[in-house]
């Protein structure tokens, strides 16, 4: 029984709450990094990783950390654990480094890693935070993948920087530019959509529970939303 | 000097647009431009809170962080000091011009994790511009974002009353949009080499 939900736990994240599709959370760094296959999985594994650690440091420290300052707090776990990664990249993987850019410390303020934190790790034990952001994280390098796979194979006519034969001639380049991202995401979207028959649909709303500022501003857009609404 | 200033001001705002060449600050792009009102107040707040954040973290990078030998720790100074940063203004808002607060103050917290402001202090340290420079890039990305929001807050009430296909509706719809806007953006490509020559 243990091992089934420790199980579930694993491919929520993957599939049924995909943050990308399902929870729309990480928006930013998946439009600028879906463009070469290479770039995506190079970003989804080093939120992953971050994800993975700063999950179990925080739910680690869950019962020590007072609720008033916890967003603070949390931010500055991730934030060193961004640093630990980029000062690897950037030793280890110097192309992938340059790729990546700004966007690699811009992990820090990745909904999705602020966004577990607050929804899962606080509330959880260690195992399965872990689970979560293994579940999470590979959910959020999926998304990114499928997306540049689309974006690269026709917008450059390669796969991660290898040319493929008829693609090469017949390529829209319009796809790897900014506004080709958008589109790609929207449509894929409304894919999901018609897969899962609009079951997903209704998350997707911009929710409180969603928001990893949620716990900043106790609510504040939703009522400033209603009182523009009167 | 001057016209290097107007380069830097205009290529933020137009050719380099954050929101959507680059895109930063998607996030408040996407959840707070459905009413014309709430963009510019979210336009307004964001240009302030990257203005401020600039005017702070420029100096702790070259006269602190560079002066120790610390480059390294600059994610987690600059987001911590963006974060309190943004949690003072807040409060001293609240204390001291209330009708400020009342309008601008729902929009701080969001503040504080939207990818944008981060984005600006560190592109101007690593674009290496001096502290004027670095405050007109700010000024520039953050009315860049008002722009982009103003612009997209229109669109989306058209959206909002056309008819679509079922699987569309909501956030698909809204990207596609969001795509056309900034395909919009490309014609400025090139306008900022051109403007001085």
């Amino acid at each position: 029984m243990k091992k089934t939900n420790y199980w579930k736990i694993l491919i929520t994240g993957l599939l049924k709450e995909n943050p990308v599709f399902v929870l729309i959370l990480g928006t930013c760094p998946t439009l600028a990094m879906s463009n070469s296959v290479t770039s995506a999985v190079g970003m989804g594994l080093a939120a992953t990783a971050v994800l993975i650690c700063s999950n179990a440091v925080i739910s680690l420290l869950r019962k020590v950390i007072p609720d008033a300052v916890r967003i603070p707090c949390y931010i500055v776990v991730i934030a060193g654990f961004v640093t630990l990664v980029e000062m690897f990249i950037h030793a280890y993987l110097p192309e992938l480094y340059k790729s990546l850019g700004v966007f690699l410390a811009l992990i820090t303020v990745n909904c999705i890693i602020l966004g577990r934190a607050e929804m899962f790790a606080g509330k959880n034990t260690v195992g399965k935070s872990i689970l979560d952001g293994i579940g999470m994280g590979l959910g959020f390098t999926l998304a990114l993948f499928l997306m540049a796979v689309v974006r690269e194979v026709l917008g450059a006519g390669t796969f991660a920087g290898i040319e493929i034969p008829f693609m090469i001639d017949h390529k829209i380049e319009f796809l790897v530019k900014a506004p080709g991202g958008l589109m790609v995401y929207g449509l894929l979207i409304a894919f999901v959509n018609v897969i899962t028959k609009g079951k997903a649909i209704k998350k997707k709303e911009f929710n409180c529970a969603g928001c990893p500022s949620a716990g900043v501003c106790n609510g504040g857009c939703k009522a400033n939303e209603v009182k523009e609404g009167e | 000097m001057f016209k290097t200033l107007i380069v830097i001001l205009l290529s933020a705002v137009l050719v380099n647009n954050y929101v959507l060449r680059q895109f930063l600050g998607i996030c408040p792009f996407l959840g707070v431009s459905k009413k014309l009102n709430q963009a510019v107040g979210m336009g307004v707040a964001v240009t302030f809170v990257m203005l401020l954040a600039t005017a702070v973290t420029w100096p702790i990078q070259n006269f602190v962080l560079n002066n120790l030998n610390l480059g390294y720790l600059q994610t987690i100074v600059f987001i911590l000091v963006i974060a309190s940063l943004v949690q003072f203004v807040e409060i001293f808002l609240k204390k001291f011009i209330p009708a400020l607060h009342k309008s601008l103050g729902v929009y701080l917290p969001l503040i504080t994790t939207n990818c944008a402001v981060l984005g600006v202090t560190i592109n101007n340290i690593k674009d290496g511009f001096n502290f004027l420079e670095s405050m007109v890039s700010a000024l520039g990305c953050g009315l860049g974002f008002m722009l982009a929001m103003v612009l997209f807050s229109g669109v989306r009430s058209r959206i909002d009353e056309s008819d679509i296909p079922e699987h569309f509706k909501g956030l698909p719809a809204t990207l596609i949009a969001a795509s056309f806007v900034s395909l919009a953006f490309f014609g400025f490509e090139g306008i900022v080499e051109n403007l001085f020559k």
